[in-house]
């Protein structure tokens, strides 16, 4: 293993100038594991489960009334036709005199979608701030690394108003307890966690056959029933992988198995009722599950309800296509986008061999020569921006600087566009304008950070990898002022890698 | 609240609350505050990154500057006297000097004598004789030897720099039009790369889609103007009666002629528009502008000058007895260079910034030394800098 501020860069987030010396590099990585903090102090005052899921809930039931009222107005609800009627019944309303009219409830509605918007927007706000302020102080920043590196895996993106509030909670709840743990655990408490549940339409999934299903089958109205979504991408991006043989008959079958499995208190449409409770709360509902057993990937699901999908995805977890993906994944994040197989391979074997003991394959990372090699991987901006932070000495950061900078480097805190998440590729981040950016953001924060107090080749000596290269520390030592020193140090070729 | 924000500049929201930005002000200067004392003004420039003093204020009376400097000496600017001749860029500070209103200092240095720039501004900063030796800056020290109306002071940037830091609490507030990357960064940057496979080329065309100009003379100085015309405004206010102003791009390594053309027009737009904005009270100012070190008297293999020793200091304003250069002229001859390359100093900044100041508010000058420059044992200086 080499030296500390290597080892930091590559598998934290850098050094901080008030980092105490480390002599043992890897046994400093590996005594990370006791000293993370599932639940550090920057979470103490970001918004709960319990809030945002009110928040929701309060929404949902506004908007019901006000639909309900431009149902009766002569308007149904969310469509083109029905918004026109709305208009005309709003005409005759008003000819009655001063009832609430079709017009003036769309605004209500429309009034009620922003504000609720910008309620989750200040809790996703808050959160992205706590997530930095955690990274930027931790005493385990290679586990924190970890999170990140799970929560991408697991991704999902703030694109409709549910999640937006949620996506942070995702990382706080399902990930953070877990990024210790079993990788089958981490995997449930994701695809029960209502942030999954909502951004993948698990929560709309029906049963075609289940009670609700067949009720509303017999009255021929709405067409409900099966979505896939969450099915598809739990086999192909959260376990097995893209073409592992699994085949659309197993999907189709794994969507009928998790067919219940929903939402408390936060769950539009007609599936609504059957998914009471506490706002938030993971739910299996049984009216909306498809009965009977399943057959996916030639392996029978006799289970009846919840138990059913529970199953199949520790099957999934277990699944030597799983831990082949799972291991290439975290090859490829720490030596970059084509990982030596050697690697891959040692990884997998130790996933199958120890059950998804995350751990055991943080511990084989740490100790493989493979990820000895300095600068394999070209940092994203959240990396870069994290380890900038620290470099300069931040403790604690604004939610809202952090957002504005993400979004400035193109990388928007949980909002990759796509369950896929970021990928993990060097072409994805390093650009003529990517660097740009990066140059004009380390001149902001060096100056910000008031270069004069540092000497920048102190610093640049602490925090560069391996001291620095002798070009960059001549570079840092001939710049014109301590700020622009300092500006350097961060845009520096081997504190953009890692 | 944060340890740090990203995305705003720190003093603004203290300084517009103080409700001093608006223009308003500027129309009506000194009206209601006349009380005599409270009229001077002090503004301290720092040229960082060692401006070549030497073709700023050209000594072209000295055969071996034409010599040593054949291929940088630019044609024309203002004559001075027998000996020294202004830069042809600094068209308003030529106008100045025949009002005589500017005074050049040259062979002048700190007494730092290494060539790190942080160290070199480090000292030039605090006033101390080693990098680091004293926690405060000597403007920090010298506001606590001025009556509280006199006292209140600003830096123009968007942190308070070394010379400000210290005991009495200062303001900062950094104009918008700076640009986020300042050229010089970007330069250095392109250097840094050049040996990356991976980084030059991807900054190469990073680069190709954006127009290099000089710190200084961006937006063909528009920037430097409109920081020169924001400290007038700050300075016109009721309280606010001491600025420092940062400048960057000195640092001309490669390219030397045409990137201190560019600065010096910045500087000189920035100076007039001082000038413009403070009006009458241009008559009670006094601005001081000076670098870490100056640069090596022989060009280097890229059109430029390598960090060196001596440089010129400027004094400007309707306060200084000015339309002359002090300088104990210590010659080019090779014989006569500090360790063989650069201009000797003979003049300590510390002592005339220590005299200017002294007189500009009518304070005992070796109380003012002490406090400002409390380890300067250098010889009394008789000059008169300022009218009485």
């Amino acid at each position: 293993m080499t030296d500390y501020s290597t080892a930091a860069n590559r598998f934290g987030f850098g050094v901080r100038p008030d980092d105490a010396p480390v002599g043992d590099a890897r046994r400093a990585l590996l005594a990370q594991f006791d000293r993370f903090d599932v639940r550090p102090a920057a979470f103490a005052s970001a918004p709960t489960r319990a809030t945002v899921a009110q928040g929701l809930a309060d929404y949902l039931e506004e908007t019901r009334a006000y639909r309900q009222q431009v149902a009766m107005l002569g308007g149904g609800p969310g469509n083109r036709a029905g918004t026109a009627k709305a208009a005309r019944a709003d005409t005759m309303a008003m000819d009655a005199g001063g009832a609430p009219t079709g017009e003036s409830v769309q605004a209500a509605l429309k009034a009620s979608r922003k504000y609720a918007g910008q309620v989750a927007r200040s809790e996703y706000i808050a959160l992205v701030g706590a997530r930095a302020n955690a990274a930027l102080t931790s005493p385990a920043p290679f586990v924190e690394r970890m999170v990140h590196f799970w929560a991408n895996h697991f991704a999902i993106s703030i694109d409709k108003l549910p999640v937006i509030g949620m996506g942070g909670l995702l990382e706080v709840e399902a990930i953070r307890p877990h990024v210790l743990g079993r990788f089958a655990d981490m995997l449930l408490a994701v695809e029960t966690h209502p942030a999954m549940l909502l951004y993948l339409d698990q929560a709309q999934s029906i049963g075609p056959t289940s009670r609700v299903g067949t009720a509303v089958a017999a009255r021929g109205r709405r067409k409900i029933g099966l979505n896939e979504n969450l099915a598809r991408e739990i086999m192909e991006l959260h376990t097995l992988g893209v073409r592992t043989g699994y085949t659309q008959a197993d999907v189709t079958e794994f969507a009928r198995a998790m067919t219940g499995w929903s939402v408390a208190g936060i769950t539009r449409g007609p599936m609504a009722r059957f998914a009471e409770g506490q706002p938030g709360a993971f739910l299996f509902a049984p009216a909306l599950h498809e009965p009977g057993s399943r057959t996916i990937m030639g392996r029978r699901y006799d289970q009846d309800g919840e138990g059913q999908a529970r199953a199949v995805l520790a099957d999934l977890a277990a699944s030597p296509a799983t831990a082949t993906h799972i291991a290439t994944k975290l090859a490829r994040h720490f030596t970059g986008d084509t990982p030596p197989p050697a690697l891959v391979a040692r990884l997998s074997d130790a996933f199958l061999k120890t059950g998804g003991d995350l751990p055991a394959l943080y511990r084989i990372l740490i100790d493989a020569p493979e990820t000895a090699a300095t600068g394999a991987k070209f940092k994203t901006p959240w990396d870069w921006s994290i380890s900038a932070l620290r470099a300069v000495g931040t403790k604690q950061v604004e939610g809202q600087a952090v957002a504005g900078l993400m979004n400035q480097l193109g990388q928007p805190v949980w909002k990759p566009g796509s369950p896929a998440g970021w990928d993990d590729l060097d072409a994805s981040w390093a650009g003529p304008d990517a660097l740009l950016r990066r140059v004009e953001a380390a001149s902001r924060l060096a100056t910000r950070a008031g270069g004069a107090a540092f000497d920048p080749r102190a610093l640049a000596a602490k925090v560069l990898p391996g001291g620095g290269s002798a070009a960059t520390l001549a570079a840092v030592g001939r710049a014109e002022s301590p700020v622009e020193g300092l500006a350097l140090v961060l845009v520096a070729p081997e504190f953009m890698r890692r | 609240m944060s340890e740090l924000m990203i995305g705003r500049p720190i003093g603004r929201r203290r300084v517009l609350g103080s409700g001093l930005a608006g223009a308003g002000l500027a129309t009506l200067p000194g009206i209601a505050f006349a009380a005599a004392p409270t009229e001077r003004r002090f503004v301290f420039v720092i040229q960082r990154g060692a401006a070549d003093g030497l073709n700023i204020v050209m000594p072209t009376g000295d055969p071996g500057f034409a010599a040593a400097r054949g291929s940088l000496a630019v044609p024309g600017g203002a004559k001075l006297d027998t000996m020294f001749t202004l830069h042809p860029a600094m068209v308003e500070t030529a106008r100045m000097f025949g009002d005589k209103q500017a005074l050049f200092a040259h062979a002048v240095a700190s007494r730092y004598r290494d060539r790190s720039h942080f160290d070199g501004q480090n000292v030039l900063e605090t006033g101390g004789t080693q990098p680091y030796q004293l926690k405060d800056g000597w403007l920090n020290r010298f506001l606590a030897l001025l009556p509280k109306s006199h006292a209140e002071a600003i830096a123009i940037s968007s942190t308070v720099p070394a010379a400000l830091r210290g005991r009495v609490e200062v303001a900062s507030y950094a104009p918008s039009a700076l640009p986020d990357a300042p050229d010089d960064l970007l330069m250095r940057v392109s250097a840094m790369y050049a040996a990356d496979p991976q980084l030059h080329p991807l900054w190469q065309q990073a680069m190709a889609t954006r127009s290099m100009t000089g710190d200084l003379s961006d937006a063909g100085g528009k920037n430097a103007a409109a920081t020169g015309a924001l400290a007038a405004r700050l300075l016109m206010g009721p309280t606010t009666r001491i600025a420092m102003i940062e400048t960057g791009g000195w640092d001309t390594h490669a390219q030397q002629a045409g990137r201190l053309n560019a600065q010096l027009k910045g500087l000189d737009a920035l100076l007039a528009a001082l000038k413009t904005g403070l009006g009458p009270q241009w008559a009670n100012t006094l601005v001081i502008v000076a670098t870490e070190f100056g640069r090596t008297v022989a060009v280097n293999g890229t059109g430029g000058t390598d960090h060196g020793t001596g440089s010129a200091a400027m004094l400007l304003g309707g306060s200084v007895a000015g339309g002359r250069v002090v300088a104990d002229w210590p010659g080019l001859s090779n014989a006569n260079l500090f360790e063989g390359r650069d201009l000797r100093p003979t003049l300590s900044l510390d002592t005339l910034i220590g005299a200017a100041l002294a007189q500009h508010y009518g304070l005992d000058p070796v109380r003012v030394r002490a406090a400002l420059f409390p380890d300067e044992t250098g010889v009394k200086f008789g000059e008169t800098l300022i009218r009485a």
